[in-house]
């Protein structure tokens, strides 16, 4: 199973980006095998609208099942779970300690969006 | 190149700012006054029109706008996601799935319907806003007013535009732009004979005017430029203007009276003759009395 982690950067030390929709990179990382792949988000992180229903999509292109991120918006969260894809709202500051919360079981599966459009 | 659909018979003058409080609106409507002849004020800042507050308008008529959104036919959809990549707006969303409309984010070109291969998608009314018309004297006052939750000003605007395709209907034509140089703005200026630039000698109105000038350079306008509150800052509105060779047309003096006047939702020219010179200065040096094509000042 797959898991998608927002970050600005490219490693797993790097800083879990609170933002879904205008998030710099997914980190796309594979539970199965340990590995994991990241995708640029870049062209959303300047989108002039829509970039959180453009980000889900992305996401759910990536067969990932599950998202972890700072926030999500309701736009993006209806895309989301049309897809299936599970999110999770967590305030880990790097990739890989989201990680670590996810695998220790102690991060909940949001039920709705947790913020408005564009609170960022 | 048309200002609607079609063309207006009248030459068509725009006011726009990149700043927002410089005067866009005082100036309209002062030079719809001082024309002293039939005009139609379009009032195109359609989030938040104001020139009817100058004027004492006779209502003659309300028109609600929509524009048309998609509907999908799931029953008919493969999820073949035709309609999502088209989508530039990210309105329409399907990727193997049935597609999510997000209505708001629609800007109702159709496309998606046009490329959807199972002719799944149909088009339905969304309502944006209205088209309202006034009359006060000569001034015939066009104004969009758009609903409120609603971020979709270009089709409103465009609308307000399209009353202006009446062939016979010869008279100058003013816009009150939207402040700023972003797609309302654009969707105003587009069609205009020439376009004043409105701002303050200020930091904030220089920074802004720049903004102004390269957007209408951009869309290949002729445009001059009017100072208000002229003596209030410092010159360094003037001295850029100088240094790019671009007009200022009218200098609005920083007069505590005028604001008062203002304030009072009355117009400087009505309130206080003796600006009235300035602004037929105005009318003279943008060519808005001269019969439609001709060339403004430049």
């Amino acid at each position: 199973m797959k898991i998608v982690l927002t970050t600005s950067g490219d490693t797993l030390e790097a800083p879990l980006d609170t933002r879904f929709g205008r998030a710099r990179n997914f980190l796309v990382y594979d539970l199965d095998d340990d590995t994991f792949t990241v995708v640029d988000n870049g062209q959303n992180l300047n989108a002039a609208q829509g970039a959180g229903i453009q980000a889900a999509e992305n996401v759910a292109r990536t067969g990932a099942e599950a998202l972890v991120t700072g926030h999500c918006g309701p736009k993006a969260f209806r895309v989301l779970n049309l897809a299936g894809v599970t999110v999770y709202n967590c305030d880990a500051a790097t990739v890989a300690d989201a990680l670590a919360l996810y695998r220790a079981d102690k991060l909940v599966a949001a039920g709705s969006a947790d913020v408005e459009g564009h609170w960022a | 190149m048309g200002v609607g659909a079609g063309r207006a018979a009248g030459r068509v003058l725009a006011v726009a700012s990149g700043k927002g409080g410089t005067g866009k609106t005082t100036v309209s409507v002062n030079l719809a006054r001082a024309l002293d002849a039939p005009v139609r004020l379009l009032d195109c800042d359609v989030e938040e029109p104001n020139g009817h507050l100058f004027l004492d308008g006779r209502p003659l008529g309300s028109d609600a706008v929509a524009i048309p959104v998609p509907q999908v036919e799931e029953s008919l959809c493969d999820g073949c996601g035709a309609c999502s990549r088209f989508c530039a707006y990210n309105a329409i969303v399907s990727f193997g799935t049935k597609p999510l409309v997000f209505p708001e984010m629609c800007h109702g070109c159709g496309g998606c319907a046009m490329v959807c291969p199972k002719n799944a998608i149909t088009e339905v009314d969304r309502r944006i806003g209205d088209v309202e018309t006034l009359a006060d004297g000569d001034i015939t006052l066009i104004q969009g007013r758009l609903d409120v939750g609603v971020a979709m000003a270009p089709p409103l605007i465009r609308a307000v535009k399209a009353r202006l395709d009446d062939a016979d209907d010869a008279s100058p034509v003013i816009m009150d732009a939207p402040p700023g140089t972003s797609c309302p703005v654009v969707a105003t200026l587009r069609g205009a004979d020439f376009v004043l630039l409105v701002t303050e000698p200020t930091p904030f109105g220089l920074n802004d005017l720049k903004l102004a000038v390269a957007m209408v350079r951009e869309l290949d306008l002729p445009f001059g430029v009017v100072v208000n509150r002229a003596g209030s800052g410092d010159d360094r509105v003037r001295v850029y203007c100088d240094q790019q060779a671009i007009p200022v047309l009218l200098e609005i003096p920083d007069d505590r009276r005028i604001a008062e006047a203002y304030s009072r939702g009355e117009l400087i020219v009505d309130a206080l003759p003796e600006y009235r010179g300035l602004f037929r200065e105005l009318i003279e040096a943008t060519g808005l009395a001269r019969p439609a094509g001709g060339e403004g000042a430049a």
